[in-house]
């Protein structure tokens, strides 16, 4: 599965919450890397089938020629591998409090957010509901402090927060305000855009909108 | 036996997920109360310690509830030292994360589909998860287990598939664990099963295929929507 190459490349494609988790866990550590964009779904490069034969999906991290994939999993290896600035903590209960909020994250936001961009009607509400619900749990474990990792930007932190820039198509198709339902969590999205890692890798909420209304009309969604 | 504290696990007998985080404390020889749930009937200590989804398993250490079986195990290995589950070198340990990933995100999925699928949707749900068993056979190549020579955390995560796989036969009348297609996959269940401590933590077999009977029949009996 390994190349020759050293060195540290990230396959990822430009919208992708996932792949944004590893280029801010990337920042955050200083770590140079080449960022190589795939045409998914159209043409998934060779290289990325070759990284990746089992989910033929991104972000995959290609570091000295050897595949990591899943994104939580790249962020605990990029961690793990550059030591400076810990995204997770040292004391074993507290990394595993984070660990369950990340997982939490991947369980339900992706799945929600998609459920209210596709459907319509009864079964939008719904995912709004749920997704509603699990900010709210979200809103409370953040409560007053600066990051989810307290003073420091950490694990929780990068899971969630490319899923703020997709806050507005949510808002939009679905018809309802986040920052009305979970305003600390809406300020928390606003403190982590201060920090360069994160400015730099998420993009403007309506270029996110404007690439949901393209899926909408690849998938026959009005 | 391991000290460190006071350990609680509040469980439930047929589940595979407490049973992994059981292996896991028995590996290390940490002394715990095991406390049953009955699943209709949740304890107030369960509530308390999982409001979340109220769920078992929930490991209690000296007082502090850990919820998620996989989160729950790298806990134990990160607080007992010894006899490591997860190895040293970040690589591998991806890997290893890699691997119970795709326990929880695929295995479980394929398996639940055609333990509830009828007809032509069985036969499509099989051929899903003979994928998914191709991938396992193919990682397990030249290896005895997951994490080498010994078993480790992948397959701690995996080895629902051991035992409750076979129960899911069984009990829905299929078939999947062929030695001629999958050989590598079928000899890692019985170098699995002879495990000292996944041995002698099992659940009873046909209890086992008496509860999944009556969980199926509930199933497939309930309105769908």
């Amino acid at each position: 599965m390994a190349t020759a190459e050293k060195g540290v490349v990230l396959l990822d494609l430009w919208v992708s919450m996932f792949g944004q988790r590893c280029r801010i866990a990337l920042a955050e550590k200083g770590v140079e890397y080449e960022f190589r964009e795939e045409n998914i779904p159209e043409h998934k490069s060779p290289l990325l089938l070759k990284m990746n034969p089992i989910h033929k999906k991104i972000p995959v991290l290609i570091h000295d020629g050897k595949p990591v994939c899943e994104s939580l999993i790249i962020v605990q290896y990029i961690d793990e591998v550059w030591t400076n600035n810990p995204l997770l903590p040292s004391d074993p209960y507290e990394r595993a409090e984070a660990r369950f909020w990340a997982d939490l994250v991947d369980k339900k936001i992706y799945d929600c957010g998609s459920r209210l961009w596709k459907l319509k009607g009864e079964a939008q509400q719904e995912a709004k509901k749920e997704m509603i619900e699990v900010l709210k749990l979200l809103e409370d474990e953040l409560g007053d402090k600066k990051y989810f990792g307290g003073e420091i930007f950490g694990f929780v932190d990068v899971a969630l927060v490319p899923f703020t820039a997709w806050f507005y198509s949510y808002e939009t198709c679905a018809n309802f305000s986040i920052e009305e339902e979970c305003p600390k969590l809406v300020a928390w999205g606003k403190r982590c855009m201060e920090r360069e890692s994160v400015a730099k890798s998420l993009h403007d909420p309506h270029k996110v909108y404007e690439f949901v209304c393209f899926l909408k009309k690849k998938f026959g969604v009005e | 036996m391991a000290s460190g504290g006071e350990v609680k696990l509040f469980g439930m007998w047929a589940s595979p997920a407490v049973r992994r985080v059981e292996w896991a404390l028995k590996l290390k020889g940490i002394e715990y109360e095991y406390i049953e749930e009955d699943i209709s009937n949740k304890s107030k200590d369960l509530v308390k310690y999982n409001p979340i989804n109220k769920q078992v398993p929930v490991l209690l250490h000296n007082g502090k509830p850990i919820i998620e079986s996989l989160v729950i195990i790298e806990y134990i290995d990160e607080v007992w030292k010894h006899n490591p589950i997860l190895p040293k070198d970040p690589y591998e340990r991806a890997m290893a994360r890699f691997w119970a990933t795709y326990s929880e995100d695929k295995c479980r999925g394929a398996v639940r589909e055609v333990f509830f699928a009828e007809g032509e949707k069985r036969v499509k749900a099989i051929k899903c998860l003979e994928e998914t068993l191709r991938a396992l056979d193919e990682e397990l190549k030249g290896k005895k287990f997951f994490g080498g020579e010994n078993i480790g955390f992948s397959d701690l995560v995996l080895g629902w598939m051991a035992f409750w796989l076979g129960v899911s036969e069984e009990v829905a009348s299929f078939e999947v664990l062929d030695p001629k297609k999958f050989p590598w996959f079928t000899s890692w269940i019985d170098n699995f099963l002879k495990v000292p401590v996944i041995k002698e933590n099992l659940p009873p077999r046909d209890k086992t295929v008496e509860f999944f009977h009556s969980y199926r029949r509930l199933h497939l009996a309930a309105p769908k929507c």
